[in-house]
């Protein structure tokens, strides 16, 4: 009798014990695998739990309508109860505009919500130089904010029609000739400046102007009294260009041809505008300035290299609030007596210094980082000194530094809070600062700081992410 | 053939100096030169006229004036009679007491965040994870105002601690008491801690320009004498152990060696703690630290710790998987391949970003101006500078300090930094 | 490229202040606008409102210069400046007239080279405690912490008071008044000092206003009023005599509402000459003849505009005490209009 006792078919596998599925079994690798493990779990959950507790009461006796701080304490006392807490929001309703605006008529809002959608549409071609998709999602993303909140901010029909009409073109562009639509990105400050400022439409057209002479003259003067010498006059060109023929021209253009907005003062920017104003106007100045004294730095000219170490050093051995206090206390002592321009273009160039001279740091990080071989290989192909630059590093270098450039724009971002304390209204003090001295608002604080706070997570938050995700899709090779 | 030889022999032509490489960068450099003295020049004279057209002048005298105000926290005796000179020592003193603190808790505190937020641990790593997010994107003005308020509206008044007749006829607890075996007050005005006194001090020798405190200088000197000792028996120890491969029991030596002197001293001295104790409006007594510096001490602190805690991430990230695999199969346990092969290695890497953080501290130690803090921005930069009306002598001198505070700093960390880097061999 | 923006700018305004420099009367008229220096936020005095529009006793002043100068009180733009910036932004010419709640010292008279042109408001400092503090004098204050606003002449007042009596106290200096009255509420400081004015219009708005007395010691001389750049004479009338206007305006009983009525039908000579019906008042400073005239239709006499923003009734309730005119036991007193 042949007996065997091997088994035909498989037994079905056994679930696996309870300690070592679902949920007990992550739990076990994650949570409590050691004594130490255990003891930061239980730790973490009673601090989570404390918060919570906390604060939780506070969070749901929200009232979202009253008209002063007294009327609200009564509302939450009559819902929860004598001594309960609750948080105020209905300041808020009443106050958003400031903090997001300052003090920009309600009326002329949809100006920097336009300039402030077309930005992005103005950085696109930079980001994404024709790659005609990404672009395309832009751009679309672009058009449908703006018609979303235009129509929210009830703009003028005509204003409406024109900025939908402008993105589309610039749609429709991006489909044919991508390349072009860097023209955009030139002709934004201007448009910017006009679209927040008002005024003449001329006076921004003008000062472009100048430099397109700068260029005009250079190009057309370098084959005849070479680079140099028509650099120089470009840029002299285009001094007396601003100094004596600007006012003039825009004051005849304008005569001839009126086309305005009504004019806002600075003073009346404020909020969130406010902080947006000052820290990409710094950023973009700072660029081109932090981009030559990174080159300065690097030089092998010791004065130059002196001097840019010197600024550098001296601009980031400071603190920015002392630099802000110098655009507001003696920035007036250092100009020819009688010079006086508003203390937002004050602090905007004293910011302008600090991000150059940070960008700067950034910068040389960047061409620290290219190898050796890729300055040899200029070199060897007999490009001079700028267009080995404009050709070979910078375009690297610059690309390395993105996510740098970004993360200076995230801190210069939330230090331009600290223009509160030379009276300007940025959303965090300056404009807190009023709410509470409204005498419907007074001894108001948690609210406006917890707003404040948690637009400016929102906004940072996604810049660093968004770096984040460029880092990681510029990290191709360099290693 | 022999062309090629021939240098042209040109004679010297004004072109050449700016199409000739030879000269072109001495024609750059002198021109640069001469724009930045032209500017140089235009500023001093603009700032030359404007004082003029407001009457004001140029110098310093005023610092040797009375300076008439009071300072809440001085680390160094000051009166309202004390001049504008000492008004400015404080404040720096005040500076860089917040400063010295701040970066040694946002150390401490970053590299334990940074350490955790790589931690198997689930919810750990998630609760650093939003820690260092929340911090690092929101403006630390915030921090530093809503620490402060915080810290002033959720503490008893000094009222709550006192015992009235009544309460104690009847028994009852006062609302509020004091921490630690009754020598600590947390009021809403800020942390009464008890203060170090001598009965028998050595007292302070006068040197014309400063008073030196001798009790001061006596523990200071035991200590290092200690410490200094305390390397030698662990030199020794050491020595010991790589001839004979046994190591000697040290631990009571160095303990004994560390504190016995310090003690003896102490006791010599006659030091107890003067424990703050409720007397009229306040707490009187011990040392009072203001709630300014406390909530932007912890502001700073919690608002570095974040960048310092995703440095030291990127650090330990940045040692090769293989350094801690090693580490293991030599059966060293986690947490000691953490202290002495992680993190020696990731120092190399964190120490650079470590030095501009720590600067980032010091510079943000100005913003003790959303508090009201009196440090060098609120002396010499705030009151004076407003009482006096000399803006540019008071905002030049504190630039000025400010700056040799940054350079000072980043010189003795940049010394620092090379004796950790890898030597190149 | 935003860098043509920025230079086109800088070029023109420095182009459109070289031409200035004159004097500032002229400036205000050439530029059509007044600037004036304000508080960044003290209710009553002078704060802005959501919509941004400001209001207050010193806006007020501001408003009235305005309408004497350019015949439009809407015509100014107020340039909120902190207790540290407000006397360079004046010096430097960012502003042409400082409201502010500035007290006249000598030192600021000379050394920071200003012109306080009039007083608006006398005021003193005082102090404020919570009731159930027991303490009925600021001598009983011994070791009591004080708030204190900085970049103010209280800090050295205070000073002066503990060490002339004798006593101690431990200072918290706050940025500004929102802050302070929240420190004091929580009880961080055991009594607020600042102006009384302040200090009555601080316990005003408080929910429990009965829960809080001001002491009665009155430690300094506080006379706030406007302030003008020094050594232009001509300017500083203009901003002297509209407020004087503004009082011999109350002192006649002209009113915003019965100005032009009064205009027509007036019979006191001093009148006529004030409101520019006989002779040539506004013109001999530089301003149109009916400038008062237009300052007092636009903000009302000193009377309105003291009740309309601190007076009783409103939230702030200040009695007109030191303010009230001379011939009513107080110290506004104006010289006459010759």
């Amino acid at each position: 009798m042949d007996q065997h006792f091997a088994r035909t078919d498989m037994l079905p596998p056994m679930p696996p014990p309870v300690t070592e599925r679902g949920a007990i079994k992550w739990g076990r690798e994650n949570l409590f695998s050691t004594p130490l493990n255990i003891a930061l779990t239980v730790l973490g959950v009673g601090i989570i739990w404390w918060v919570i507790t906390a604060s939780l009461p506070w969070w749901l006796n929200s009232v979202w309508t009253a008209s002063s701080l007294g009327e609200c304490r009564d509302i939450v006392a009559a819902s929860a109860g004598e001594g309960a807490t609750g948080a105020c929001w209905a300041m808020i309703r009443q106050w958003w505009g400031a903090f997001i605006f300052g003090f920009y008529p309600p009326t002329e809002w949809w100006r920097p919500i336009l300039a402030f959608g077309l930005l992005f549409a103005a950085l696109s071609p930079v980001l994404f130089s024709g790659q005609t998709r990404n672009l395309t999602l832009i751009l679309g993303v672009v058009l449908v904010f703006l018609v979303g909140t235009l129509w929210l901010a009830e703009a003028p029909a005509l204003a409406f029609a024109l900025s939908v009409a402008l993105v589309v073109g610039l749609l429709a562009l991006a489909q044919v000739r991508p390349g072009l639509t860097l023209w955009f990105t030139v002709a934004y400050p201007a448009l910017c400046f006009w679209l927040l400022w008002g005024g003449s439409v001329w006076g921004p057209l003008v000062a472009m102007a100048g430099f397109a002479i700068l260029y005009g003259v250079f190009r057309f003067g370098s084959p005849f009294i070479g680079l140099a010498p028509a650099a120089g006059a470009g840029v002299v060109a285009a001094v007396l260009w601003w100094l004596y023929l600007d006012v003039p021209v825009v004051n005849s253009l304008q005569s001839m041809l009126p086309f305005s907005l009504r004019s806002i003062n600075s003073d009346q920017f404020g909020g969130f505008l406010l902080a947006i104003v000052i820290g990409v106007t710094g950023i973009s100045f700072s660029l081109p300035i932090g981009i030559l004294l990174a080159l300065g730095r690097q030089s092998d000219m010791l004065i130059v290299k002196s001097l840019s170490v010197g600024f550098i050093e001296f601009i980031r051995g400071v603190p920015l609030i002392t630099l802000l206090f110098t655009a507001s206390l003696l920035l007036q002592y250092f100009l020819p007596p009688g010079t006086n321009f508003d203390i937002i273009l004050r602090v905007i160039i004293l910011v302008t210094f600090f991000a150059a001279a940070y960008l700067a740091e950034v910068i040389r990080g960047g061409l620290a980082a290219l190898p050796r071989g890729q300055y040899e290989a200029a070199d060897a192909l007999g490009l001079d000194y700028w267009r080995a630059q404009r050709l070979i590093i910078l375009p690297q270098a610059l690309k390395i530094s993105i996510p740098s450039i970004v993360s200076t724009f995230i801190g210069l971002f939330k230090d331009t809070t600290l223009v509160a304390f030379v009276g300007l209204m940025d959303p965090l003090k300056g404009v807190t600062q009023i709410v509470r001295a409204d005498i419907n608002w007074k001894g108001i604080y948690w609210e406006p700081y917890i707003f404040v706070g948690a637009i400016f997570f929102v906004i940072c938050f996604g810049m660093s992410r968004y770096s984040m995700y460029l880092e990681k899709k510029l990290k191709t090779d360099h290693r | 053939m022999a062309m090629a030889a021939d240098v042209p022999k040109d004679s010297f032509r004004l072109s050449m100096l700016i199409y000739d490489t030879r000269y072109r960068s001495y024609t750059i450099q002198i021109v640069v030169l001469v724009l930045f003295a032209l500017a140089v020049a235009w500023l001093l004279n603009n700032t030359v006229q404007n004082l003029e057209a407001r009457g004001k002048q140029f110098n310093f005298a005023f610092l040797w004036q009375r300076a008439g105000y009071d300072i809440g926290q001085q680390l160094v005796p000051y009166t309202n009679d004390s001049t504008h000179f000492r008004a400015l020592l404080v404040g720096l003193m005040n500076t860089l007491v917040v400063a010295f603190f701040g970066c040694i808790l946002a150390t401490i505190l970053g590299v334990l965040i940074g350490v955790l937020r790589l931690s198997k641990n689930w919810l750990v790593s998630r609760l650093m994870t939003v820690y260092v997010e929340m911090f690092r994107n929101v403006p630390l003005l915030l921090w530093i105002l809503l620490s402060y308020v915080l810290l002033s509206e959720t503490t008893p008044a000094p009222n709550a601690f006192r015992i009235t007749d009544e309460m104690a006829a009847a028994g009852e607890a006062p609302a509020a008491s004091m921490i630690l075996w009754d020598s600590l007050a947390i009021t809403n005005r800020g942390t009464n801690i008890p203060s170090p006194l001598f009965e028998r001090g050595l007292g302070s020798a006068d040197l014309g320009f400063m008073t030196l405190n001798l009790t001061f200088l006596a523990l200071v000197l035991v200590i290092a004498a200690s410490v200094f000792v305390n390397r030698r028996i662990l030199v020794s120890a050491r020595a010991t152990q790589e001839d004979t491969g046994v190591r000697p029991v040290t631990w009571w030596k160095s303990l004994l060696v560390l504190f016995a002197p310090t003690i003896a001293l102490l006791i010599a001295m006659g030091f107890h703690l003067e424990v703050p104790e409720l007397r009229g409006f306040n707490f009187q007594g011990g040392i009072l630290v203001a709630h300014s510096f406390t909530a932007l001490l912890l502001a700073l602190t919690l608002y570095t710790a974040a960048f310092i805690a995703e440095i030291v991430r990127a650090g330990i990230q940045a040692i090769s998987r293989g350094q801690s695999e090693a580490a293991f199969a030599l059966g060293l346990r986690p947490g000691r391949t953490m202290n002495l092969i992680i993190l020696p290695q990731a120092l190399r890497v964190i120490i650079p970003p470590l030095i501009s953080q720590f600067l980032n501290l010091t510079k943000n130690t100005s913003l003790g101006i959303a508090v009201s803090y009196l440090d060098l921005r609120g002396t010499l930069g705030g009151i004076t500078l407003n009482q006096t009306g000399r803006e540019l002598e008071c905002m030049l001198l504190m630039m000025l300090i400010y700056l040799s505070i940054s350079l000072i700093i980043s010189a003795v960390m940049n010394m620092y930094n090379s004796s950790v880097q890898l030597k190149a061999r | 490229m935003k860098k043509s923006v920025f230079f086109g700018t800088l070029a023109a305004t420095t182009l459109v202040s070289g031409l200035a420099m004159a004097g500032t009367l002229d400036d205000v008229k050439a530029r059509g606008e007044l600037i004036c220096g304000s508080n960044t936020g003290l209710t009553g005095f002078g704060a802005p409102d959501a919509s941004g529009t400001w209001a207050g006793f010193d806006v007020d002043l501001c408003r009235a210069v305005a309408a004497a100068v350019l015949g439009d009180a809407t015509k100014v733009k107020f340039v909120p400046t902190t207790g540290e910036t407000r006397f360079t932004a004046l010096q430097s010419g960012e502003v042409d007239l400082l409201v502010r709640n500035s007290t006249w010292t000598f030192s600021r008279d000379s050394e920071l080279a200003l012109d306080f042109v009039a007083v608006n408001y006398y005021d003193g400092q005082g102090f404020m405690v919570k009731k159930d503090l027991g303490v009925s004098s600021a001598k009983e204050l011994d070791g009591a912490t004080v708030c204190i606003q900085t970049g103010t002449t209280t800090e050295l007042n205070l000073a002066d008071f503990f060490k002339q009596n004798n006593i101690n106290y431990q200072p918290v200096t706050v940025a500004d008044d929102s802050e302070a009255q929240r420190q004091y509420l929580a009880g961080a400081c055991d009594t607020y000092t600042t102006d009384a004015s302040g200090l009555a219009a601080s316990r005003a708005t408080m929910p429990d206003a009965d829960n809080h007395v001001i002491l009665p010691e009155i430690i300094s001389k506080e006379p706030l009023g406007p302030v003008v750049r020094h050594g232009d004479s001509a300017w500083g009338d203009v901003v002297r005599w509209t407020y004087y206007a503004l009082l011999v305006a109350e002192e006649k009983g002209v009113t915003s509402a019965n100005v032009s009525e009064v205009a027509t039908s007036t019979a006191d000579e001093e009148v006529k000459r004030l409101l520019g019906i006989s002779g040539d008042m506004g013109a001999k400073i530089g301003l149109d003849n009916e400038a008062f005239k237009n300052a007092i239709a636009a903000v009302g006499n000193y009377g309105e505009i003291f009740s309309r923003n601190i007076g009783e009734g409103t939230s702030i309730n200040l009695a007109r005490g030191l303010n009230a005119l001379w011939t009513q036991g107080g110290l506004q007193y104006a010289p006459p209009f010759r």
